[in-house]
This record gives C-alpha cells, sequence and structure tokens, in this order.
C-alpha cells in the first residue's frame, strides 16, 4: 500500500480499519478461489448446462442493461432537473427493490404480472400472454432490482452538471428535448456508463426475483446464479466452479470500466 | 494478513463458533424442513418434557453443517444419503432408525377448477405444471414415479424445493405440482390427490444420536418413535414405517 498524500504519513488507524473492511470482502473470494475444484473447471464451465446459463445469463442482463438505459436516464433526469409534488416519495418508491429482499421482489412480481396479477390477469384475458416462467419474466426482474443502481447514479450525475452550458444551451433557442440530447446526455457520459455497468452486473448476479417470478427451467429461465444455487444441493464443485465463472466475469468487467470511465467521473465532480 | 494477526482472528471466530454443544444442557436437534410442524409440536407438548432447540433446513444443508462441526446431538433427515454422508463422517453417532415415511401427491389449486384426479391427467396440453429441480430429492422422487408410470410431462419451472412448487399452485401460476404429502397438508390454499404410483418409492426419513452414550436425544428419539410421537406424524399426512 503506497500513501499518496503529500504531507505526513497516511494514519495506521486508518490503514487496519480501511484494511478490514477490504478483508471483508476479500476473505470470501480467497476462500472461493482455494476451494475450486480446478482440476475439473474446465469440464464444468464448457458443459452444455453451464455454457447455456451462462449464455442466458448474459443475454438477459444485456438486454436489461439496455432497457434501464432507455428508461432509467429519463427517470433519472425527471429526479434531478424537475420539480413536482411528492417527488421525494418517487425517488423512494424507484429505488426501493435496492433493500427489498429480492424473494419479496419475485412474490411483488408475480402479484402483478402473474395468472391472477392485476397486470398479468387482463395481459392473459386479452391477449393470451403469460409472463412468468419466460425468458422476458427473468428480464422483468432483473430490472426491477437492478435498474436503481442506475438511476442513482446519473440522477447524481444530472444534479453536478456544470448547468451554464445548459443555460446557454437554451439561451440560443435550443429545446429542452434537443438539449435533454446534445447537452444533458454528454455531460452525464460517463456517469451513465458506470451506472449502466453496475446495473448490468447486479442483473448478471440476480437470484432471488428471478427464481420466485420467472422459475427455473434449462434455456429460459435457468441464469448461471439459479443454475448455481441448485448445483449446491448436489454437486459443491460444480456450484464453487459455477461461481467463480460469476466472479470472473463480473471482476473484469468492474476492473475494465473503473480503468476506462471511472476516473473521469471522479474529475467532472 | 501477518501469521500472529490471523491466528488471533482465527481463535476469535473458533471461540465465537463453539459455545460448545449442550450450552446450557438443551439438546440441539437438526432436522428436515419437512418436519418443522411435527418436531415444534412435538418440542411444545411439555408433557414428556423433552426441550429442544430445533434448525430446520434441507437435508442437504444440515448434513453439510453437521459434517462442518456444528453442535447438533439429533439429525434428522429427509433423505436416506444425506444420513450416510453424517453416519460414515462420525466416530461416535447411533445407528439410524426409519421413524416415518413420505409419499407424493398432486397439489392442485382448492376446489381442483382443472378437474385433475389421476397422475395421468397432468400431460393434458395447456396444463401448467411445476416440479422440483432434479438436484434435490424431491425432484428425483418426482421423475422416478413419472418415468415409471410412463407418464411424459415437459413442467413450465423445476423448483428448488418442495415449499417453492407448493407456492406456485398457491398462487395460481401453475396448474398442478407435485410435491409431498406432508407439504399439502400443511397448505390450507391447495387441495391434493394421492397417488397409488408413489407407492413404489420409498421416502423414509431418518433419525440419529450423534453421540450414542447421549441419554437425552435417546430420549427424543423414542418419544418420536413411541405412540405419541407417531399419532403427531400421522396427523401431520406422514405414513408410519
Amino acid at each position: 500500500m503506497t500513501s499518496r498524500r503529500a504531507n505526513g504519513r497516511t494514519p495506521i488507524v486508518i490503514v487496519v480499519l480501511g484494511a478490514v473492511a477490504c478483508l471483508v470482502f476479500a476473505l470470501p473470494l480467497v476462500a472461493l478461489l482455494v476451494r475450486v475444484p480446478w482440476r475439473s473447471v474446465g469440464s464444468i464451465l464448457t458443459s452444455a448446462a453451464a455454457l447455456e446459463a451462462l449464455w442466458l445469463s448474459i443475454v438477459t442482463s444485456v438486454v436489461t442493461t439496455l432497457l434501464a438505459l432507455g428508461i432509467g436516464v429519463p427517470l433519472a433526469w425527471l429526479l434531478a432537473r424537475t420539480h413536482f409534488f411528492g417527488k421525494t416519495f418517487v425517488r423512494a418508491v424507484c429505488t426501493l427493490s435496492m433493500v427489498l429482499p429480492p424473494v419479496v421482489a419475485g412474490v411483488a412480481l408475480l402479484a402483478t404480472y402473474g395468472r391472477r396479477g392485476i397486470i398479468g390477469s387482463p395481459l392473459e384475458a386479452v391477449f393470451g400472454l403469460r409472463l412468468p416462467f419466460t425468458m422476458p419474466a427473468v428480464v422483468i426482474a432483473q430490472l426491477f432490482v437492478a435498474m436503481p443502481f442506475l438511476v442513482l447514479t446519473v440522477e447524481s450525475a444530472f444534479n453536478s452538471a456544470d448547468q451554464t452550458v445548459e443555460d446557454a444551451a437554451r439561451t440560443l433557442g435550443a429545446s429542452a428535448l434537443y438539449t435533454f440530447v446534445h447537452v444533458n446526455l454528454p455531460q452525464a457520459r460517463s456517469s451513465i456508463i458506470a451506472g449502466a455497468v453496475l446495473t448490468w452486473a447486479r442483473a448478471l448476479g440476480e437470484f432471488g426475483a428471478t427464481i420466485t417470478f420467472a422459475g427455473n427451467f434449462p434455456g429460459t429461465t435457468r441464469t448461471l446464479p439459479i443454475a448455481t444455487y441448485l448445483s449446491l444441493e448436489s454437486d459443491l464443485g460444480e456450484a464453487l466452479a459455477m461461481s467463480m465463472m460469476l466472479v470472473v466475469v463480473s471482476l473484469t468487467v468492474l476492473i475494465a470500466m473503473r480503468a476506462r470511465f471511472l476516473p473521469t467521473l471522479g474529475e467532472s465532480r | 494478513m501477518s501469521r500472529p494477526v490471523s491466528i488471533v482472528v482465527a481463535a476469535a471466530l473458533v471461540a465465537a463458533c463453539s459455545s460448545g454443544p449442550r450450552g446450557g444442557d438443551t439438546l440441539v436437534v437438526f432436522a428436515a424442513s419437512s418436519l418443522n410442524d411435527v418436531f415444534t409440536a412435538l418440542a411444545t407438548d411439555s408433557e414428556s418434557g423433552v426441550s429442544a432447540d430445533f434448525s430446520f433446513a434441507g437435508s442437504s444443508t444440515l448434513a453439510t453443517q453437521i459434517v462442518n462441526g456444528a453442535p447438533a446431538n439429533v439429525f434428522a433427515s429427509a433423505d436416506e444419503r444425506q444420513m450416510e454422508v453424517v453416519i460414515s463422517a462420525s466416530t461416535n453417532a447411533g445407528a439410524p432408525v426409519v421413524f416415518a415415511t413420505n409419499s407424493l401427491v398432486l397439489a392442485v389449486e382448492r376446489g381442483n377448477p382443472r378437474g385433475v384426479h389421476a397422475l395421468a391427467d397432468i400431460d393434458e396440453p395447456g396444463l401448467l405444471v411445476a416440479l422440483a429441480a432434479q438436484q434435490v430429492p424431491l425432484g428425483q422422487y418426482s421423475r422416478e414415479m413419472l418415468a415409471s408410470a410412463q407418464v411424459e410431462v415437459t413442467p413450465v419451472t423445476l423448483e428448488p424445493d418442495a415449499r417453492s412448487v407448493l407456492a406456485k399452485v398457491e398462487m395460481g401460476e401453475v396448474d398442478v405440482g407435485i410435491v409431498y404429502r406432508t407439504d399439502a397438508m400443511s397448505s390450507d390454499e391447495v387441495d391434493f390427490i394421492d397417488l397409488d404410483e408413489s407407492r413404489m418409492l420409498s421416502i423414509d426419513y431418518y433419525v440419529v444420536a450423534l453421540d450414542r452414550s447421549d441419554d437425552e436425544a435417546q430420549a427424543f428419539i423414542d418419544r418420536l418413535v413411541g405412540t405419541d410421537g407417531q399419532q403427531v406424524l400421522l396427523n401431520a399426512g406422514f405414513g408410519l414405517p
């Protein structure tokens, strides 16, 4: 650990406490790596079942992230730039799923889009559409749980952006929509990407809401976290190998994105 | 982490975890989730003086915990294989005994709106079926039964445990679920259909004292296989060995 502080030593107390915090995260990861049955990792991870689950996880989490960008960024802008009655309440509702137990989120989604749900019931009656146990259900579960990460990150970027640029654009006759697209979005670019990455990572790891709302069927709704959980019942080695795959995929993306985008996020504040 | 620090941390963890079997002389019983109601009823009936702390979870989870040193005195498993896991890792466990059996039923919504009456009915197109995943014993039993009855069914979901299958039926998301009889009986929201095909499966519940010289553990097991215990088990929908 090298100190970048210009004058004085880094206080030892802070180093120790910070190191303890770091261990909270690092120890279980190291333990996971120690227990992984390295000899059979290759055959486990290239099995058709594991690849199918990984592919489904990647497809659904990417679709979730794109959807979150499409509707989450406008929501973030509304929360940052408009004033309306009950805004605090609306923001709380839109981020509640971050703290809700995922299983509860799954039950709530069933109550909404299930066969007896307030949306699901008319949907089936009128269009013959059934959402639970389908791939779109996986995406809905991920969106519900993961989108707040994008909304919160982007909202704070909109809040802290330099407003004089926006004012200048408006003074020169740009419409509000034109300003949103050509001024607000570029200003918040790195935060949007950072939020999207967090949302993607959360969606990739989503388990509780998915298995409750979307169920578990190979190729349709069995994502990698669900496959991992189930193999825990029968084959610990397989579960560990799949966990490691999730960790490696997520860690790689988080590190790559941090190096590429997050430093500029820090500077823009 | 430096070596002395890691030793201190390890010691602290061990001290925190090992307040020992029988802290305060209370019997610690690790039991399969499906035994929750029955064991709790047995323990709250004060006549016999059996008091115990229970930990309910899936048999495989409990077996893993016991093998890794969890302070259990009695292990009641819904699965013979998990009992073997525990016995083979123990030096002074007693001999496991079968104290109850279970069977599989079709759980349907109350009133049976889809008119399901037999196992052969569930391959009807358009009928939504939930099974347990093959990684858990219920899923294996269900597959075995369906295969031997030559009923082919494509479930919409493979749930991680019996309660999850039941929940999908209770919420009306599926029309039929195959669950243990005791789970179906514990729910007010579902009706169930007993299956003759389930007789070919021997779904046996085993119990063992993890220290064969532990009198209190033995007393608990005696009560379980005695008249009172067997009656409580019957009332909950179990079969007797």
